[in-house]
């Protein structure tokens, strides 16, 4: 009998072969082979949706790592944390890794999603993928908010308790859900629970839906092509193949990512100026509030826009008018697709471009003034 | 018009005796005497400037209340006529003239009741009072020289000469005085050495109104220099502990056998410094060898040897430690639990200093021991935080490379790639 050879090849292609018979890849296969990227000045932007999916899977490997610890509660939340980073081996790195992830996700969120709105790519037909990417933001930043409080440390708890207070002064609902939100009237232990679950079982499952559904119309309708191919501008239009070549180039990237990440977590494990997260004192409701009680960064154009506006406007709470006006932009701008119909037809969207750059300036000019000002 | 006037006057009889009831408490507090004195040459006015700030004068008291007289006659010559007039008091008066309220339980306790009321029996007890009463020494401490006159303030109040803040200041202003003290052949250095000495530095620099002050020691109204057996009584009303380590201790008959006073002896009285290390010992600048020696006879020489020894280990074991830990700080480990396990080592540092008291080498190295192994475990975990970090770091550079090494490899595949 003769014995036959084992190469890799062969088995590769045994293997495809088996499962294609079962699940029918060949035509996923076929199309993926077909599918291809627009190449021009402006593809550096396409990458910063993958290097937040990056981030987000990097979330999801030490956010499991770290459950293996952490025991939610206001007796052993902080104990436990403690015991992470100090006892644990590597339990540091993946805390720092976590923490560090969490932010460089949102920055990348951010980029992605101010490219999209610039480049216009949120037109039709794209417009469920616009809004499914507004919403997981706004996951993403629930997940940040509800994260904040699980070390159950001293800024963690004052920022919390200021951050659902400003839940509770919305009309009708709000001292409801800022009850819902604290599990009773002050931030206590309960609050840890209800924010453990949210962090660790409900916004995760969201995500997923939502993330699915990102990633799905995406593959089906393929990478925006630039305003001014569709308006005819000249010169020959170019293209590569998504695979291998775009996933090989986005692969680069989440490697630069990764390196990137290592290096943060390793030099700065607490992190560094306006981004850290120093373990420090655990929480004691009966002690006097820090000095300084600040958002994380992406919360804090908000908190400084609200502390702007004056205790009452009209016999209405500046504060309410302050939350009205950012939940209508927020919702205008998860709209723009729809609103901004006409004013891609042909012409040159200049009203949106505006309305892009006055909330860039907004977010950037609040932030900026929020750190300068005590 | 006309109704309006008609009320306005049948009100104005009853609109006078108000205002006459609303300045009555303003006429009362005026005092002749006050009207009279603010008038006179600079000595005489004094009295009627200063006695706003007095606490007498705030309860409501009048200057007739102390020197008797009638506050409302015009001519001086009238008011010494009258009866009870007592004028200024002469110093050898003074004590018996602030006791004719002060010692009067049933007059203080209206006025106030928390206020002792045995002071001049005190005050005859104590060496001023013994030399204003007995030798007639004006020239001693009486009421006034610490309290002021006139505008005497509750001691509460941190402008008051008997402040805590202020009692050394008031006592210097005699016993600092060379030319006023040489006829009583006592030092004059006390205010100066006290400055300089932990109790001055707490209570005077560091503000720490807990600190001893000279009335302290001394006594205020039985002002007492405590004496060679009362010396370790008075210094264990705060340092209670170490007072009974020393009773126990075989240098308690020693030093009474000798005569020496206790505590004294070795950390001296107003110059009292912290203690340190070498005090304990054999070496030439240790406090041991003043008495012992070698060759005594005794075992003073090796017990205050192993003391030494073990102290010293003690202290080279925290500093270590410490060192160790600060390290492992700045290269930003977390070191939370270490420092505060550091608290044991600092406590065991601070025992050890009151067993040295009981002047026992095994009671001083038993501490000594726990302290230092505590202070070793620290070290330990120190050096192991400080290991990790250059492990962490040289795990990063591993990982760096290898990521940048894939990262180089991937950019060329692409670019191959692309080329074909």
């Amino acid at each position: 009998m003769i014995e036959q050879k084992l190469e890799p090849k062969r088995v590769g292609k045994g293997l495809y072969t088996w499962v294609d018979e079962r699940l029918k890849i060949a035509t996923l296969v076929e199309y993926m082979s077909h599918k291809v990227v627009p190449k021009h000045r402006g593809s550096i932007w396409y990458y910063f949706g993958g290097a937040t999916l990056f981030f987000f899977v990097v979330q999801v490997v030490t956010g499991i790592l770290l459950l293996l610890y952490y025991r939610p509660g206001a007796d052993s939340g902080y104990e436990s944390v403690k015991f992470i980073i100090s006892e644990v081996s590597f339990g540091w790195l993946i805390r720092a890794i976590h923490s560090w992830s969490a932010n460089l996700m949102i920055l990348a969120a951010f980029i992605h999603m101010f490219s999209v709105f610039f480049t216009h790519a949120y037109r039709n037909p794209r417009e469920m993928t616009w809004v499914s990417g507004v919403l997981l933001l706004g996951l993403g930043l629930m997940f940040g908010f509800s994260g904040y409080l699980l070390p159950w440390n001293e800024l963690s708890f004052f920022a919390t308790r200021v951050g659902t207070g400003m839940a509770g002064a919305l009309p009708f609902v709000g001292k409801f859900l800022m009850t819902v939100m604290r599990g009773g009237d002050d931030v206590t232990g309960a609050t840890i629970g209800r924010f453990f679950g949210l962090h660790v079982a409900i916004l995760p499952g969201l995500f997923a839906v939502l993330l699915s559904f990102h990633l799905f119309f995406i593959q089906r309708q393929g990478m925006s092509e630039p305003l001014e191919w569709e308006k005819g501008a000249a010169g020959p239009r170019k293209y590569y193949p998504f695979f291998p070549n775009f996933l090989m180039r986005e692969l680069l990237i989440w490697l630069i990512m990764l390196n990137i990440l290592a290096v943060l977590a390793v030099v700065f494990p607490d992190g560094i100026g306006v981004v850290h997260w120093p373990l420090g004192q655990k929480a004691d409701p009966f002690a006097p509030p820090p000095p300084v009680i600040r958002p994380e960064w992406y919360f804090m154009f908000a908190f400084q826009a609200l502390k702007f506006m004056p205790a009452h406007l009209l016999s209405v709470e500046g504060e309410l008018i302050g939350i009205g006006v950012m939940s209508l932009g927020g919702l205008l701008w998860m709209l723009v697709p729809f609103l901004a119909r006409k004013n891609m037809e042909g012409q040159k969207p200049i009203l949106i471009n505006a309305f892009g750059w006055v909330v860039v300036i907004f977010i950037i000019t609040m932030t900026i003034i929020g750190y300068i000002l005590k | 018009m006309n109704r309006r006037i008609s009320i306005m006057r049948r009100l104005r009889p009853a609109v006078m005796l108000a205002v006459i009831m609303a300045l009555m408490p303003a006429i009362g507090r005026g005092d002749g005497c006050l009207d009279c004195h603010a008038t006179w040459e600079e000595g005489a006015k004094a009295p009627s400037k200063l006695i706003k700030f007095d606490v007498h004068f705030k309860a409501g008291l009048g200057c007739s209340d102390c020197h008797g007289g009638n506050p409302n006659a015009d001519d001086m010559d009238v008011v010494r006529k009258t009866k009870g007039f007592k004028g200024v008091p002469k110093p050898a008066e003074i004590p018996q003239f602030c006791a004719s309220c002060h010692s009067d339980p049933v007059y203080m306790v209206k006025h106030n009741p928390s206020l002792p009321t045995d002071q001049l029996e005190k005050y005859k007890t104590s060496v001023h009072g013994m030399r204003l009463f007995e030798k007639g020494d004006g020239k001693v401490a009486n009421c006034v020289s610490c309290h002021s006159v006139h505008n005497i303030e509750s001691p509460l109040t941190p402008t008051s000469t008997v402040n805590i803040q202020n009692v050394p200041k008031t006592c210097a202003k005699c016993h600092a005085d060379t030319s006023y003290m040489k006829e009583y052949g006592i030092p004059t250095n006390q205010y100066e050495e006290y400055q300089k000495s932990v109790h001055g530095i707490a209570l005077l620099v560091n503000k720490d109104n807990g600190a001893p002050a000279c009335n302290s020691c001394h006594g205020n109204h039985g002002a007492t220099p405590p004496g060679v057996t009362s010396l370790g009584a008075v210094c264990g009303l705060c340092h209670a502990l170490v007072a009974d380590n020393f009773a126990k201790s075989p240098h308690k008959k020693a030093f009474d056998e000798a005569g020496f006073p206790e505590c004294e002896t070795c950390h001296s009285n107003h110059f009292v410094q912290k203690p340190q290390l070498n005090w304990v010992g054999t070496s030439d600048s240790s406090l041991c060898v003043r008495c012992h020696a070698a060759n005594d006879g005794t075992r003073g020489f090796a017990v205050a040897d192993s003391i030494h020894m073990a102290l010293s280990h003690l202290n080279n074991a925290y500093n270590r430690a410490v060192g160790e830990i600060d390290q492992a700080d700045q290269k930003g480990m977390m070191v939370t639990d270490e420092r505060f396990a550091l608290n044991d080592v600092k406590q065991a540092i601070i025992q050890g200093a009151n067993e040295v008291h009981f002047f026992d080498a095994t009671v001083v190295t038993k501490t000594a021991q726990d302290g230092s192994a505590a202070a070793d475990k620290i070290y330990n975990s120190g050096q192991k935080k400080i290991s990790d970090y250059y492990f962490r770091r040289k795990g990063l550079g591993i990982a760096t490379l290898l990521i940048t090494i894939l990262v180089i490899a991937l950019y060329f595949k692409i670019r191959t790639l692309e080329k074909n």
